[in-house]
């Protein structure tokens, strides 16, 4: 069953002049047909610009398309009726940690959600509860958000989003302002979710290397969806993504170099065990 | 330096005060508050000091804690204790050279208004590290949600403040930030006059205005996404319940109200 559906999804916005005159149109979005599964880990790759953060704001009704139609969980977001409903199925975490924690403390950021929908207090406790525990930060239950790293606030959004009881995560570049380690621990917790609690995940990034994992790989260039497919057969059409500008995992860029000055190896490696792999197995 | 800020921000330990109701800490600083400006002599000051003791004690808060949130207040006390001392004319004369002149009631008009300020402060400091925004929040919302006939949007004002008070060390430690950022360009802040020291300023809160604006818009965004949209149908997880403790502690507030009442009446003559 598919969560979320895009038909033919335009999005346009203008800019004006200092004198509200309009002086251009851009199509941030330009015709976009999506079908995600429920369950799936997806991975939405793009450049700064190319439409893939007003592609997840839609997910979330925080915009509405000029064209074309989205479904959230068979909910069209036109629908102002289901507003609440689909911002409920569909959570959404965003680039800066900071500027989505309301709560000084990190328990009431985390209820923060469940509170807005009027979920009965105990009811709220017990989501709190299980949400910080499924991201590993349970211990951090009653301390000021102000003293954890990028990635543990990040983790905290993401409980605040799970108290919610989504069925759909949208990651609107979350690691885009953490450092290497924070990043990992980020799309480590994400994965877990998506495995334990079969949360579909959409997340927006653009570090080709948190695209490895996911289930079905979508890459976005002027508002269109250029190239998509599973990460083997996204990564292994360098020529094309490095025609889109975009690099490719530095594993997978090494084994297509190899690959053609010779050496005999598979098509779309992504992993360094993988190349070794196919390396010992030369000769 | 915006940064070690204590003012205002929840101090997280476990104690009778922070489990108060939010509504008696409230009503009860502003009690307090209220005590400070009755009283007139220095045994009602020594009531109101052993009060203040008695509940940072019993608050867990280290009273270092609390004299480390007075430093933004200095200049505001400085500012008061000159006026009193210089401007408050009267017999005797302690000390006259020139214009100055130095009077036994302007002095201790000047010093009663120091300590009163710094009761004050450390008092509703208290409040705010003791309780954490959101339990002000709905204490605030709760306790004065009785203006809302009067159309006052009780839960929206809560809710800026509340986040007003979340904001504040981010936004301390950008300014931080920024103020290195221009001093490594050659701004200069500590030198000079107050006109050019306000003047140099400018180049730091141009920068800090756009980043709250912008994070404002974020967290607008933020909210929106995790379904707020205003005070209707909200649930808390905190439900406000009086309990015994702040029956006790409403009756210690009446109790200490009427001591200070009475120290009005005694007169040791200073």
């Amino acid at each position: 069953m598919s969560i979320i559906r895009t038909d033919k999804l335009v999005f346009e916005y203008t800019r004006k002049d200092e004198e509200n005159n309009v002086t251009e149109t851009v199509r941030a979005i330009d015709g976009v047909d999506l079908d995600i599964e429920k369950g799936d880990f997806i991975a939405i790759l793009g450049r700064n610009g190319s439409g893939k953060s007003t592609l997840a704001k839609h997910i979330n009704a925080l915009l509405y398309p000029t064209g074309g139609t989205i479904w959230v969980g068979g909910m069209d977001t036109k629908d102002d009726a289901k507003l609440w409903d689909i911002r409920q199925t569909a959570g959404m975490i965003f680039q800066n940690p900071d500027n989505q924690m309301v709560a000084s403390v990190i328990e009431e950021d985390v209820g923060f959600g469940p509170e807005n929908m009027g979920v009965p207090t105990e009811e709220i406790w017990k989501r709190v509860a299980h949400s910080l525990e499924a991201v590993g930060m349970t211990a951090y239950a009653k301390k000021s958000p102000n003293h954890l790293s990028g990635g543990q606030k990040q983790r905290i959004g993401i409980a605040g989003v799970l108290a919610m009881r989504p069925q759909c995560i949208v990651m609107d570049e979350p690691t885009a302002m953490l450092d290497p380690i924070g990043r990992r621990e980020v799309i480590k917790t994400v994965h877990e979710l998506n495995k334990t609690e079969h949360i579909t995940v959409i997340l927006i990034t653009h570090y080709m290397e948190e695209a490895v994992d996911a289930d079905h790989v979508f890459v976005m260039e002027h508002g269109q969806v250029k190239l998509q497919g599973t990460p083997r057969e996204v990564f292994s059409r360098v020529d094309e993504l490095k025609a889109l500008n975009m690099s490719v995992p530095q594993v997978t860029e090494l084994a297509y170099e190899l690959k053609k000055s010779g050496v005999d190896i598979p098509d779309g490696i992504l992993k360094i065990e993988e190349l070794t792999e196919a390396l010992c197995h030369l000769n | 330096m915006l940064k070690d800020m204590t003012l205002g921000q929840y101090y997280p330990v476990d104690s009778m005060v922070h489990r108060l109701d939010p509504r008696t800490k409230l009503a009860g600083t502003l009690l307090y508050i209220i005590s400070l400006f009755i009283t007139n002599n220095v045994v009602g000051y020594a009531i109101a000091f052993l009060f203040l003791c008695l509940c940072i004690g019993l608050s867990h808060v280290p009273p270092k804690y609390i004299l480390k949130g007075l430093k933004p207040v200095l200049v505001l006390m400085f500012i008061s204790v000159f006026f009193n001392l210089f401007f408050i004319k009267g017999e005797p004369v302690l000390f006259s050279w020139k214009f100055i002149t130095i009077t036994q009631p302007g002095l201790r008009q000047a010093i009663l208004m120091a300590v009163r300020l710094v009761f004050l402060i450390s008092g509703s400091a208290l409040m705010t590290y003791t309780t954490t925004p959101t339990a002000l929040t709905d204490g605030m919302e709760k306790g004065l949600g009785f203006l809302k006939v009067f159309k006052v949007p009780v839960h929206e004002i809560a809710m800026m403040m509340s986040i007003a008070l979340r904001f504040i060390p981010i936004l301390a430690e950008e300014a931080d930030k920024i103020q290195k950022a221009q001093m490594a360009r050659g701004a200069v802040f500590d030198e000079g006059n107050l006109i050019q020291r306000a003047k140099a300023l400018v180049p730091l809160l141009v920068p800090l205005f756009i980043s709250a604006f912008r994070r404002a818009t974020d967290l607008a965004m933020a909210m929106e996404a995790r379904c707020y949209h205003g005070g209707d149908g909200r649930t808390k997880m905190h439900p406000l319940k009086y309990g015994r403790n702040d029956m006790l502690v409403y009756t210690a507030f009446l109790a200490y109200l009427a001591l200070v009442f009475i120290s009005r009446k005694i007169s040791i003559g200073i």
